[in-house]
């Protein structure tokens, strides 16, 4: 079975028809990345998924459990965690209070694994949310959504914005989840860190599915990774010598960093 | 990690405190120095019943971040429902409160799930339109509620503790200190509500409901829970000011009353648990005083109002917070 299997959706903003007959499949257990350029349709591609903007015609199937159109708790209770872009996290609510809000649901993640894995959130548990950087906001939204213990994990351009350290830190984070048997999606501009990390992949352009295959043949189509996703397909280096200005960057307040 | 950020966190146990003991040592006290400042027992008492309705309302509109300016219904209920008791039933002041409680939240609960289909602008206009459904009820239905001239021939009945009785009827200090009792009981109550999961996640919902919502929580239901809360509160208040005045008369179902419990706790600070309390107090001593030098008291507490939202945007108790913080 698919952790997620979308068929045909058609969704529109208005009048505008922004996404042409989309399928997209998550594998269970594997890591699937949606790439494409700005505007493609990823967003709104995640927002149909999730039940945010509704598909006026499609189908989502959720581990063989039809959620097209359901309320966005629902999907969240069916065992879907989404971190949204731009984190989002509670600005006036203390660290532990925003890992306290999510539904508790049963699984291997609970707070005092947050910690261990996220050691910088357990420093700043009695913080408030808007007095984290931007680094640390990410992987508190992050970590929040692995406390719902989702079977299906979907993160809307985690590393936007953040330092290459931080980045890093974010992927190998995804990393982690997959060895403990989530499923995930993952829509992202960075193309290389993305693919290096994932098993499918799929490129969507003018709310069109592009292409689809596995992550290792894409990457090894250069060409159509700079003509369909576009802009930022550079190489990303993941060497272990961070510099003084990254380090500046991941300490620096929120605002500046978004 | 940069310790700028560490230093600005604010410290949790000290400062708090300090406010707790200020505020109870004022009410505590209130009776003996009111009289030095021109004011009376009765206008303490109503200083706590307009505190606690504030209060109440706050839970929803600071910290579940939803408005409501129909709130007078609840309050106003709350009054009849007392009235009725000791007006047509038994003369006992529990029950009447009991009964006045009872009447507000079920209407919260009602009028809350209809309401709930909407949000925003119209939830506001929905609060409002049940606020004067419930006003035009009792301003029409003479037989029972009095009408346009309200229900009268009720009094507060002295309150019978087993081993003596409390003349809360006659004496305006005792009367006091029994509203301030249940003001504290309700206080502790909502200071619980507010550090347990519930409260975390009525903030969670003012903060960012979308968010809240991906977090596996029915946002629906839970500002439908607060609101009922809310109104359990409001209809607390409105009980004891019909117990106040011995009267409950149709204005205090009114859409004015709703403004005022809203300009109260946006006067004294809505982030702030303690706000709306210091907002009645401005709200409820400038009406007095101003009102015996003025018919247009109205006025003036508007410009003061326009005043306190310009220049103190998170309101009184959030200005001094602030500059304690700073200091």
């Amino acid at each position: 079975m698919n952790a997620l299997e979308a068929t045909g959706l058609n969704t529109y903003y208005g009048k505008s028809h922004i996404l042409h007959d989309v399928g997209i499949t998550v594998a269970e257990g594997k890591i699937t990345t949606l790439l494409g350029r700005n505007g493609a349709g990823k967003s709104t591609t995640l927002r149909s998924l999730v039940g945010l903007t509704p598909p006026r015609t499609g189908k989502v199937m959720i581990f063989g459990k039809d959620m097209t159109r359901s309320a966005p708790y629902r999907v969240a209770r069916h065992g879907v965690g989404f971190v949204p872009e731009g984190r989002k996290i509670f600005p006036h609510l203390t660290v532990e209070d925003n890992l306290r809000v999510p539904l508790e649901r049963p699984g291997p993640w609970n707070i005092a694994r947050v910690y261990q894995t996220f050691p910088r959130l357990e420093e700043r548990k009695m913080n408030k949310g808007r007095q984290l950087s931007g680094g640390e906001q990410e992987m508190l939204s992050i970590a929040r959504a692995l406390l719902l213990n989702p079977k299906l994990l979907i993160l809307d351009e985690p590393s936007q914005g953040l330092a290459p350290l931080i980045v890093k830190e974010v992927f190998r984070i995804v990393e982690q989840t997959k060895a403990d048997g989530m499923s995930v999606l993952l829509v992202e501009q960075n193309v290389h860190a993305s693919l290096l990390i994932s098993d499918y992949a799929f490129v969507i352009d003018h709310g069109v599915m592009a292409w689809s295959g596995t992550a290792s043949d894409l990457m090894a189509d250069q060409e159509r990774i700079q003509s369909l996703a576009g802009a930022s397909a550079e190489e990303w280096s993941f060497d272990d010598d961070t510099t003084e200005a990254e380090e500046r960057a991941f300490n620096a307040p929120a605002s500046a960093v978004a | 990690m940069s310790a700028t950020t560490i230093s600005a966190a604010p410290s949790r146990t000290a400062k708090p405190k300090l406010h707790l003991l200020i505020i109870w040592a004022a009410l505590l006290t209130a009776p003996a120095w009111m009289g030095y400042i021109g004011g009376y027992d009765a206008l303490a008492s109503r200083i706590l019943v307009f505190g606690l309705a504030a209060m109440g309302l706050n839970l929803l509109l600071g910290f579940t971040g939803v408005m409501s300016f129909g709130h007078a219904a609840y309050f106003g209920l709350g009054a009849y429902g007392a009235g009725f008791v000791l007006r047509y039933w038994v003369h006992s002041t529990p029950l009447a409160i009991l009964c006045g409680i009872l009447l507000g939240t079920v209407a919260g609960v009602v009028f809350g799930a209809l309401m709930m289909r909407r949000t925003g602008m119209y939830f506001a206009m929905l609060t409002i339109a049940f606020g004067q459904i419930c006003y035009y009820v009792a301003y029409s239905w003479n037989s029972v509620t009095g009408g346009y001239d309200g229900l009268r021939g009720f009094q507060r009945a002295p309150l019978d503790l087993g081993f003596t009785v409390l003349n809360i009827r006659d004496n305006g200090v005792l009367f006091y200190y029994f509203v301030l009792a249940i003001f504290a009981v309700c206080t502790a109550l909502m200071g619980l509500l507010l550090r347990s999961p519930l409260g975390r996640t009525m903030i969670a919902i003012r903060e960012n409901p979308r968010r809240a919502r991906f977090l596996g929580i029915n946002v629906e239901r839970h500002i439908l829970i607060s609101f009922a809360i809310s109104t359990f509160f409001t209809s607390v208040a409105g009980a004891l000011y019909a117990l106040l005045n011995n009267f409950a008369d149709p204005t205090s179902l009114y859409y004015v009353i709703s403004g005022n419990i809203v300009i109260m706790a946006v006067m004294g600070g809505m982030l702030n648990f303690w706000g709306p309390l210091l907002g009645a107090a401005i709200f409820v001593t400038l009406q007095d005083y101003i009102s015996s030098m003025t018919v247009n008291w109205m006025s003036w507490i508007g410009i003061i109002f326009v005043a306190i939202v310009l220049f103190f945007p998170s309101g009184v108790l959030g200005f001094l917070r602030r500059r304690s913080a700073s200091k």
